[in-house]
């Protein structure tokens, strides 16, 4: 693991919103043109994509709220993907 | 609403009036004059009540969306709901201070549309000579921090320039483009022997958009809009009748799809003297082909009825006079010879074309006007 990549800031994209959807009960990432069904952890690391926590507190945070260990690997291969799919972006 | 879908977009045309002028617009032959609009509150009534339905993206379109006033209103309105929204604008128009208080006001993103990639080919399909505004507004969208999509129609006049469409597009900055190959409804189907491109022509551009869409990856995203003519069997248009979207136009009126105000034999509800839930589950023009119940044969017992659920009501009615017919780009269609009859015309080695200069076959363009016709250029 590259120490940089724990101490990048992802941000979810400006195009992108994050919502709950109370007609369907279901977690959303809505994007020009597209609707994303997300899981429940898919939604648990974007929503935490704020532009201020850096992935490693992205990580710290979940293992809180899930009461989970060894997210990390978990967490950087979905960054990845959001990134390659212009969800998130990294700074 | 158990078993009933719940539709996810609303294309809200909240006017006919546009500086456009295009020869394939979707928009109904007959336009609606401004004392005709919906007024705001009607508007926001409507957009509460698609929320409520469980619409989540609404698509600001007209016409030229911009030409409204309030648009900055209703926007607002989405944004308190929760509710994505999207400009789908011809971009003249656009200024910063415009585009600055739209993304104030909660915009989430914007489509551009271009019908060519000079001057000279938008007046040809468009009427329109500001081919300057577009490239402006394409950097006031990219400046005012929203995403730039783009569209293009695709057709026998421009198909042969798509390579060099592309390129404006990326020099631009759009991350993502539309080649929307031309539908045939309304002024498309008025215009439709000069814009059917032939096989030919269409393999090319097929040919074009592969190699660029590889090359691309990654900084553009290219979608293809089939061209349903030369398609074996119809597109599943929209999901199916009253599927998953819903289109209110200006007038108030609401129907499953941007063309459905096409078939003139049929009623549709406006928002005006009811609400849209009952709009959507309840009135008979949304019931009266949603599923498979009214379905005739060839689709009745037809494998692919539950993959392309008839095709297009509106190309049915359009073609047909029966909007309750298979559609006929269906090669089992008993009505397939009104497709394969223009495809034959198109691929006729002495077919004329609109962008030649005067070689004086009579060939016109009509385009979007209530009453003018101009003669090609």
């Amino acid at each position: 693991m590259d120490e940089s990549e724990l101490t990048a800031v992802p941000r979810l994209a400006s195009k992108a919103m994050l919502r709950h959807d109370n007609v369907r009960d279901v977690e959303l990432l809505l994007l020009p043109e597209r609707v994303v069904l997300l899981n429940k952890s898919g939604a648990a690391i974007l929503g935490l994509c704020d532009g201020n926590r850096t992935v490693q507190q992205v990580v710290e945070q979940l293992e809180r709220d899930f009461e989970a260990t060894d997210l990390l690997n978990d967490v950087m291969t979905f960054l990845k993907d959001a990134r390659g799919r212009g969800w998130v972006v990294v700074t | 609403m158990t078993g009933m879908p719940q539709p996810f977009g609303l294309l809200a045309e909240v006017t006919h009036q546009c500086p456009l002028h295009c020869v394939y617009c979707s928009n109904p032959v007959e336009l609606f004059e401004r004392s005709a609009e919906l007024g705001t509150d009607d508007w926001l009534r409507a957009i509460r009540q698609a929320a409520e339905l469980g619409v989540l993206q609404v698509h600001f379109s007209g016409g030229e969306p911009l030409v409204r006033g309030d648009l900055e209103t209703l926007v607002a309105e989405c944004r308190g709901l929760g509710l994505y929204t999207n400009l789908i604008t011809s971009g003249l128009g656009l200024t910063e201070s415009r585009a600055e208080s739209l993304v104030s006001a909660g915009l989430n993103s914007a489509q551009l549309s271009i019908q060519g990639d000079t001057a000279e080919s938008t007046n040809l399909v468009a009427a329109s000579k500001r081919f300057d505004k577009k490239e402006a507004a394409a950097r006031i969208i990219r400046d005012a921090g929203l995403p730039l999509n783009m569209n293009v129609v695709l057709h026998r006049v421009n198909l042969d320039r798509l390579d060099a469409i592309i390129d404006v597009c990326v020099e631009w900055g759009a991350e993502r483009l539309e080649l929307a190959n031309t539908q045939y409804y309304g002024w498309a189907l008025r215009n439709r022997e000069l814009l059917l491109p032939s096989k030919t022509q269409l393999d090319e551009a097929v040919g074009v958009y592969e190699r660029r869409k590889a090359e691309l990856e990654g900084r553009m995203e290219l979608l293809w809009i089939l061209p349903d003519y030369y398609e074996p069997y119809p597109k599943p248009c929209m999901g199916g009748w009253a599927q998953t979207a819903l289109t209110v136009s200006p007038d108030g009126r609401v129907y499953p799809c941007p063309v459905a105000e096409e078939i003139t034999t049929m009623e549709f509800p406006s928002v005006r003297d009811h609400d849209l839930e009952w709009i959507w589950a309840e009135s008979p023009a949304f019931q009266a082909y949603r599923g498979t119940d009214w379905m005739p044969d060839p689709c009745r017992s037809c494998s692919r009825k539950e993959l392309d659920f008839g095709g297009c009501r509106c190309q049915a009615f359009a073609l047909t006079g029966d909007a309750g017919r298979t559609d006929p780009v269906c090669i089992h269609s008993p009505d397939h010879h009104l497709v394969q009859d223009a495809l034959d015309r198109a691929n006729d080695g002495a077919h004329g074309d609109a962008h030649g200069d005067g070689d004086g076959d009579g060939e016109q363009l009509v385009y979007r006007r209530p009453t003018v016709s101009a003669r090609r250029s």
